[in-house]
């Protein structure tokens, strides 16, 4: 009764997926794995990718990467070296796609990456921008973007690492894998660690399943430097490294004024000067985490705003009600503490 | 015999490509995959053997057929199915179910019927395959 | 006895005075009411006699199924009536039909036996339906609150433990009625249900007037039926069943029947529609105490709700079969032989099928409905349908549904067990086509084309049957203007 097996689906080569119209995931609230779905903007095409099956041209490519380089540069303030990295990557790849459809190149081009860099210079957002150009140049099949850690990846005891990284992998497949601080995988203090064992399996699949999905390891540089040194598997399949450059305090004034803007605040003249003082100060002082200690920084200063507006008799008005003033941010202990201190308040 | 449990047994066997697209279409509906195996193909036999823990949380087919290619490297001689879960309210069973492996050799039931009073008989399916023990009852590992 | 009444109360005064006074001023009529949320709702299409104003139409029918008869009381006194009152609360016109109003009618939780169907319908449609004012009556829906949808067994397995226990999953189950209907013997009967059965069908059914006739005593055919289901088991290695119609004179010899076909391993008995709701109800109870399957054939409900003025909507027989509790119902085609406009069908089986069915008058529901996780009932297509439908019967009807091709399985030219092969091709490669994300409807055919291609018994069925199609209008239509939903 059973006839023989029909010719298996036609893969497409060359049609754009269409983008992802999803909402970002709310974060894990146990902190692990949090599969960030990456949301474009609206991108004529099908519903299904296999439904596109004409080729596109080099406008429609490049157009598509101009889009999402915009948003990277409305996102990200400065960042210039990053972003020109980024466009690199994007140019090659919308070039072997060209060549390739011309028959010219031979193997499909290895897309893992590190970023390094100190805390808070934007590696997330600019890896959730790059699973973006990835799938709309067919590189990644669904562009999501899962964040893993060390503990996401390595078990407790025998047996438990496998599974465990297995099954990120396995919820990476199609988009992009994002390490967070790579280099505590490996542990080389201690001999009997399950971190080597999720190294081994991570280089198989990133041998194995390059078409599957992409790697990317971050952390700080000098940190990851070490870990590539004493695993020269994985660094040999990292094709491209970018470097995140703390920003510098300009970058970082113009990036409290983009937060406060969203928040509907704003700094009054003489708490703006203040902040830049802040900045200053928190700079040398240790963990300083770029970008989001800015935000902490402005979250505190909230605080501070709102047990002052509520102390006053009366109602405040709109004006108060968003205004931050140099109180606000003098308070702070940075000003009253020594630069060595652990953590500013 | 041709084993006609499953979504489409009917149909030619499934491809690697068209496989794919059904596990594409529980993915998208946040259904959880779930691969096993057996060499009881009996109807009623109803916890086939688990080919891991069912998979939550995946974006991508190429997973399940990497595990299921994992699968038929081991179990190659057995039946194996995909099975996709729908654990929202109300539903929470299985929502599609498909064989996507069969041993070379199928060889089916027996009918074992017990006859007694008012010509009522009872009866039995028998699979003939289970006559091996387990692991011996397909292919030339068992025979 | 005398009333004392105080002289200031006069409008009291005039409710309780002997003779014969409009419902709508006996309280029947209440337009600012806010119907509780226990409370039993239902829409009435009334058609007043000439002369008799909507609102007068509504309080009677709000009376006379309620707590009213034709004069005034003083028993009534001896009450809380204003409870047990139904009350009228909302008349509107049915657009473009003149002289036909939809009254909306609020009943208290506390005019019901709990559990009953029997109680429920002798209260809502007990006397009314003769009532002289009106011209017709009709029930369009009901709104059962799940205070009162609790009380009830509801579907002995449901959808969810059918598939389970069936093993069969993602796809429409299908099914075939037993053809000819009548004179065939026990030993050629089981011929049919054995070649349908092997070709690729899971179930197939008694027809509702097969019971024990001379030309075939049930017994028999249960005998030479169960045969037939075991042999094609293990032919195919699927669990099969065939419904095996335990309709009877009386309750004894239904039960009789029902352990007999349980006895012989039958997951699956079938009853009749005409030996009433507390016959059923019985029948429910016992399937889910011996973990049979019960199929009910909805015989001789077009009696009552096929005409758009009067009677009971089928879409209120289908709730209260949810409540009574059986597994499967006949629930139309759309496209097949049978009365069927498609949104009105729609409505039948997000009844049957959902756990909250939003009120969507464009289905002719007009009530939001809380099953409040009362099981779901499979609903059954039957009638006139074959293979090459398969695309319009996917689309409308979806993949929870038994469908069953009678004809479109024993008359096909190559043999029962062929046309079975045909329908269950043509449903697999349906159901592959639209989770790889194809149009169904508009794609349908050329999918099926292909498979024929490879299917011989599917390309016969199509060359066949692919010109025959049942266009008429149907007669029971939701009025599609939306009305109010609460």
């Amino acid at each position: 009764m059973m006839p023989p097996s029909p010719p298996g689906g036609v893969r497409v080569p060359f049609g754009i997926p269409p983008a992802q119209t999803d909402a970002a995931s709310p974060a894990d609230p146990n902190g692990h794995t949090v599969p960030v779905a990456s949301s474009a903007g609206a991108h004529p095409s099908a519903d299904h990718p296999a439904k596109e099956n004409r080729e596109v041209t080099p406008e429609e490519l490049r157009a598509a990467i101009d889009e999402v380089l915009a948003r990277l540069d409305r996102d990200l303030v400065g960042l210039v070296p990053v972003k020109s990295r980024v466009r690199d990557i994007a140019s090659l790849l919308v070039v072997d796609r060209l060549r390739r459809a011309q028959g010219l190149s031979a193997d499909p081009p290895s897309l893992h990456m590190s970023f390094t860099g100190n805390p808070g210079t934007g590696k997330t957002t600019v890896a959730l921008r790059m699973a973006e150009i990835l799938h709309r140049l067919g590189y990644s099949r669904k562009g999501h973007l899962v964040v893993a850690t060390r503990d996401d990846l390595v078990g407790q005891y025998i047996g438990h690492t496998a599974p465990k990284t297995k099954d990120v992998l396995k919820r990476a497949m199609g988009g992009v894998l994002f390490i967070d601080e790579a280099y505590y995988l490996y542990r080389p203090e201690n001999e009997r660690d399950y971190g080597a064992e999720a190294i081994e399996i991570l280089l198989q699949v990133m041998e194995d399943n390059r078409d599957d999905l992409v790697v990317i390891l971050a952390g700080y540089a000098d940190r990851m430097e070490r870990f590539f040194a004493s695993n020269p598997g994985i660094k040999s399949r990292i094709a491209h490294h970018i470097d995140f450059p703390d920003y510098t305090p300009d970058e970082l004034m113009q990036i409290a004024d983009l937060m406060l803007e969203k928040m509907m605040y704003r700094f009054s003249p003489a708490a703006r000067e203040a902040f830049a003082r802040y900045l200053q100060r928190r700079m040398r002082q240790p963990h300083f985490a770029n970008a989001r200690s800015v935000r902490n920084a402005l979250d505190r200063m909230r605080l501070r705003q709102a047990t002052r507006l509520t102390a006053q008799p009366g109602t405040p008005s709109r004006e108060e009600l968003m205004m931050i003033e140099a109180a606000d941010v003098l308070a702070s202990r940075v000003f009253t503490t020594s630069p060595t201190d652990v953590e500013a308040t | 015999m041709h084993l006609t449990q499953g979504t489409f047994s009917y149909l030619p066997p499934l491809s690697d490509d068209e496989i794919a697209a059904q596990i594409r279409y529980a993915l998208d509906r946040s259904w959880a995959v779930s691969i096993e195996y057996t060499d009881d193909p009996h109807p009623r036999n109803v916890y086939w053997e688990m080919w891991g823990l069912p998979m939550f949380d995946l974006k991508d087919p190429a997973a399940v057929l990497q595990e299921l290619n994992r699968c038929r490297a081991e179990h190659g001689d057995c039946y194996i199915r995909i099975n996709a879960y729908d654990r929202s309210k109300g539903r929470q069973t299985t929502a599609l179910s498909f064989i996507v492996n069969r041993p070379l050799v199928e060889p089916g039931f027996r009918v074992e019927r017990t006859e007694f009073a008012d010509r009522q008989v009872k009866y039995t399916l028998h699979a003939y395959a289970t006559d091996k023990p387990a692991g011996q009852r397909y292919g030339p590992a068992g025979s | 006895m005398p009333l004392i009444v105080d002289d200031d109360l006069a409008p009291e005064r005039s409710r309780w005075a002997s003779g014969v006074i409009p419902y709508k001023e006996m309280g029947y009529w209440q337009p600012d009411y806010q119907p509780k949320e226990t409370d039993i709702l239902c829409a009435f299409r009334i058609t007043p006699q000439e002369g008799v104003e909507p609102e007068e139409a509504a309080a009677a029918v709000a009376g006379e199924s309620s707590t009213a008869t034709w004069t005034v009381v003083w028993t009534d006194r001896l009450t809380s009536y204003e409870d047990y009152q139904a009350k009228a609360f909302r008349v509107l016109p049915v657009p473009g039909t003149p002289n036909q109003y939809m009254a909306y009618i609020a009943y208290d939780l506390d005019l019901f036996e709990e559990g009953s169907i029997a109680n429920l319908a002798s209260s809502i449609i007990g006397n009314v339906f003769g009532f002289k004012a009106l011209k017709a009556l009709r029930l369009e829906d009901m709104r059962i609150p799940p205070h009162y949808a609790k009380t009830f067994q509801g579907p002995a397995h449901g959808i969810v433990m059918e598939r389970e226990i069936l093993n069969k999953f993602g796809r429409p189950l299908l099914g075939a009625t037993t053809k000819p209907k009548l004179g065939l013997s026990a030993r050629n009967y089981g011929r049919v249900v054995y070649e349908a059965l092997r070709g690729g069908l899971d179930f197939v059914k008694d027809d509702e007037n097969i019971n024990s006739q001379p030309f075939m005593r049930w017994r028999d055919r249960f005998l030479y039926c169960m045969e037939a289901v075991t042999k094609a088991m293990a032919e195919t290695g699927e669990i099969k069943g065939h419904y095996m119609n335990v309709t009877a004179a009386d309750m004894e010899s239904i039960y009789e029947r029902a352990d007999f076909a349980k006895q012989l391993g039958s997951v699956i008995i079938m009853i009749d529609l005409t030996v009433g709701f507390s016959a059923l109800q019985s029948m429910a109870r016992w399937a889910r105490r011996n973990g049979v399957l019960l199929h009910l054939h909805r015989a001789g409900h077009a009696t009552f709700t096929r005409q758009k003025t009067h009677g009971v909507s089928f879409r209120v027989l289908a709730k209260w079969c949810r409540l009574i509790g059986v597994d499967h119902l006949h629930a139309g085609t759309v496209v097949g032989k049978l009365e069927g406009d498609p949104n009105a069908i729609a409505g039948y089986y997000d009844t049957l099928r959902l756990n909250r069915v939003p009120a969507n008058p464009v289905h002719g529901l007009l009530f939001d409905q809380d099953w409040a996780s009362l099981p779901a009932v499979m609903p059954v297509a039957s009638g006139g349908i074959h293979a090459a439908q398969m695309p319009e019967l996917l689309h409308y009807l979806g993949e929870d549904v038994v469908l069953q091709f009678g004809g479109g399985t024993i008359g096909h030219p190559m043999g029962i067990a062929a046309g079975a092969t045909a329908n269950r091709v043509a449903v697999e490669a349906m159901i592959q086509a639209r989770n790889e994300g194809r149009d169904v409807l508009r794609e349908g055919p050329e999918i099926l084309a292909r498979a024929a291609r490879w299917c011989p018994p599917l390309r016969q069925a199509i060359d066949l049957w692919k010109d025959i199609s049942f266009n008429y209008a149907s007669t029971d239509t939701p009025d599609v203007v939306a009305t109010p939903s609460f």
